[in-house]
């Protein structure tokens, strides 16, 4: 065996439980913006702790990629596809920093307390500024569209590796064997 | 590419196919879902914002509602005897810096004062180790909708009309019937005893939320500000168009003003969801502690205008309750607040360092 097939186990395991989260959030955010209801509060106050997790994980998910990479893809792959892959984990690995950073940096900005949860404040990252807290907050809405579309093209990306090439690079994130897990029933 | 379209037509690759393409689509689709995109009924922040906005006309950068304001600031210093019923830090005997504004309801930031108009008083108080607390709290006695939708609705309802540039009574009227509850608080806040300005005015929660002690006992609560000083001030000025502003910044200019802190305990059965209903008279008041406000500031610049007075901002020991007008407003008010502070705003009407002219 000279090639590694699979992440880490540490990268497989935040990698779900990333992808979960994050999706989660998405949801979360889009809904809450939209509610004028008691919801509003509840998501809120589950948004910004759960976003922060996010921050927390990526750095430490950043950090293990560095130091244990991840298995080369097949050489059958065109180059194009190859960039095309490659550039779209540097702009996940970004957005997944950069998101919660604005979210952190925006309430900073727009002077709200950035609550975990009751009795844990986290200090502010600017100062107060209103039209810096307006910038941020457009900038945590474009960038959070613009996540979602590169998660839409990542899944698409796995589906098309694990139903049709079938050639192992969707299995490296899973945990079975990669000749049992392209069988689907 | 071309191996991707191969394999894509293989034989008995169509169900993979439709994965393929199914599994991405649908989630866009739950995504503008919960977005409320399929929904346009759903009552979204933007949407009252822009009610606000088609009544009252753009006014870029002002508040959409209690447009017309005045920075204040000063300090609250708890008195301990609230403490049993909350274990936020600021009810303990201790001195905490307050940032507010005064404002008159509505969203015109121009508008003349008037003895009838509702005056609002906002506050931010910080205690020295966290555990901030902001309210917003007016001087009417009841609330005039059980909900967002209700206030959205007859915002909408008075709306000017075209020709007459005034609300059509008609409309109003058919809210007021559908909606005995507005038309029942609409005559007690008419009723109500108007003071002669913001000094000596008294200012209500309206709203229910819990304090929650050291134990997690939980009491739900509404309260009031009372005003120390009772009579007005010496200098009055009693005329133009900005006269309760311009008294209170004149009094302000010579002494602090102060208010007590008044808690009022609810008992079983008091309506908590309903800011529409007041509650018994009677209810233990505890004397939670003083605000004092010593200064004054126009709110071109001054430290009231980079806030948004959000009453979901809580410390530990206080907490929402069933009463759903403070989550709508915490929404709104986000949103009013990031549209005005992308907005390049006029001067407010409130300017310490000269008075407008006019009648
Ligand atoms: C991966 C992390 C995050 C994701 C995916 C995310 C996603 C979103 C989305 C989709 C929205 C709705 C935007 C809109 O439709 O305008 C939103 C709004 C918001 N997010 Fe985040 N967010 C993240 C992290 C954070 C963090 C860390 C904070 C704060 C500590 C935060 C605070 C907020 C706030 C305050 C709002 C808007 C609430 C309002 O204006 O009413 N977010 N977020
Ligand atoms: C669903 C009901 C309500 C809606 C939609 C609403 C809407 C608004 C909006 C849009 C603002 C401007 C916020 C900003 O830009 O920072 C505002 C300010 C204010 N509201 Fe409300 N409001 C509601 C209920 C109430 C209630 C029940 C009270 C009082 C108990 C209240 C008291 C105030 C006060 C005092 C301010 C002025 C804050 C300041 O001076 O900055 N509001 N409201």
């Amino acid at each position: 065996m000279s090639e590694r097939k699979y992440f880490s186990p540490l990268a497989r395991g935040l990698h779900w439980a990333m992808a979960l989260m994050i999706l989660a959030m998405l949801f979360i955010g889009v809904a809450m913006v939209a509610s004028t209801g008691p919801a509003y509060h509840r998501l809120v106050g589950l948004h910004r702790p759960l976003g922060i997790a996010i921050l927390a994980l990526a750095f430490l998910r950043l950090v293990n990629r560095v130091a244990s990479g991840a298995p080369p893809l097949p050489t059958t792959l065109p180059q194009g596809i190859r960039i095309l892959a490659g550039s779209s984990q540097v702009a996940l690995y970004l957005l997944m920093i950069a998101l919660p950073l604005v979210g952190w940096a925006m309430l900073s900005a727009g002077d709200y307390p950035v609550s975990m949860t009751s009795g844990v404040t986290l200090p502010p990252i600017v100062s107060p500024d209103p039209a810096l807290y307006a910038s941020l907050r457009g900038l945590h809405t474009w960038l959070a569209l613009g996540l979602f579309g590169v998660i839409l093209a990542h899944i698409t990306g796995a589906l098309v590796h694990g139903l049709l090439l079938r050639d192992g690079v969707f299995q490296a994130m899973l945990w079975r064997r990669p000749q049992a897990s392209t069988r689907i029933e | 590419m071309s191996l991707i379209r191969q394999k894509a037509t293989e034989k008995g690759n169509l169900g993979r196919v439709g994965i393929v393409i199914g599994v991405p689509v649908a989630l866009a689709f739950a995504f503008i879902a919960a977005a409320g995109w399929f929904t346009p009924d759903r009552l979204t922040p933007a949407t009252v914002v822009r009610t606000f906005d088609s009544v009252d006309g753009p006014h870029p950068g002002f508040r959409r509602n209690h447009a017309k304001g005045v920075c204040v600031s000063g300090w609250f210093e708890g008195s301990g005897q609230a403490s049993p019923y909350s274990s936020a830090a600021l009810f303990r005997v201790e001195r905490s810096p307050v940032i507010g504004r005064f404002a008159l309801a509505g969203g015109q930031p121009y508008q003349d004062d008037a003895p009838d108009k509702v005056r609002s008083l906002a506050l931010r108080i910080m205690p020295a180790n966290g555990g901030e607390w902001r309210m917003g709290v007016n001087d009417i006695p009841v609330f005039l909708f059980r909900n967002a939708r209700d206030f959205n609705s007859f915002l909408i309802a008075s709306l000017p009309e075209a020709t007459t540039r005034k609300p059509d009574p008609a409309r109003i009227g058919a809210f007021l019937a559908a909606h005995p509850e507005t038309a029942r608080a609409l005559s007690q806040i008419k009723q109500r005893s108007l003071s002669s300005g913001f000094a000596n005015d008294a200012y209500n929660s309206l709203d229910t939320f819990l304090f929650v002690n050291a134990g997690g006992q939980a009491t739900p609560v509404r309260w009031t500000m009372e005003p120390e000083q009772p009579a007005p001030a010496q200098n009055s000025v009693k005329t133009g168009r900005d006269y309760l502003f311009d008294d209170l910044t004149a009094t302000l200019a010579e002494h602090p003003l102060r208010w007590k802190l008044m808690i009022v305990l609810g008992q079983p059965g008091d309506p908590t969801a309903d800011p529409t209903v007041a509650w018994p008279v009677g209810r233990t008041r505890i004397d939670a502690g003083t605000l004092v406000l010593d200064k004054a500031e126009g709110e071109d610049g001054g430290p009231c205008t980079g806030i948004t007075f959000d009453p979901l901002i809580l410390p530990e020991g206080i907490t929402p309750s069933d009463d759903p007008i403070p989550a709508a407003r915490s929404a709104v008010y986000a949103r009013s607040f990031t549209a005005r502070s992308g907005e390049t705003k006029a001067p407010s009407a409130i300017n310490l360092n000269s008075t407008r002219s006019g009648k």
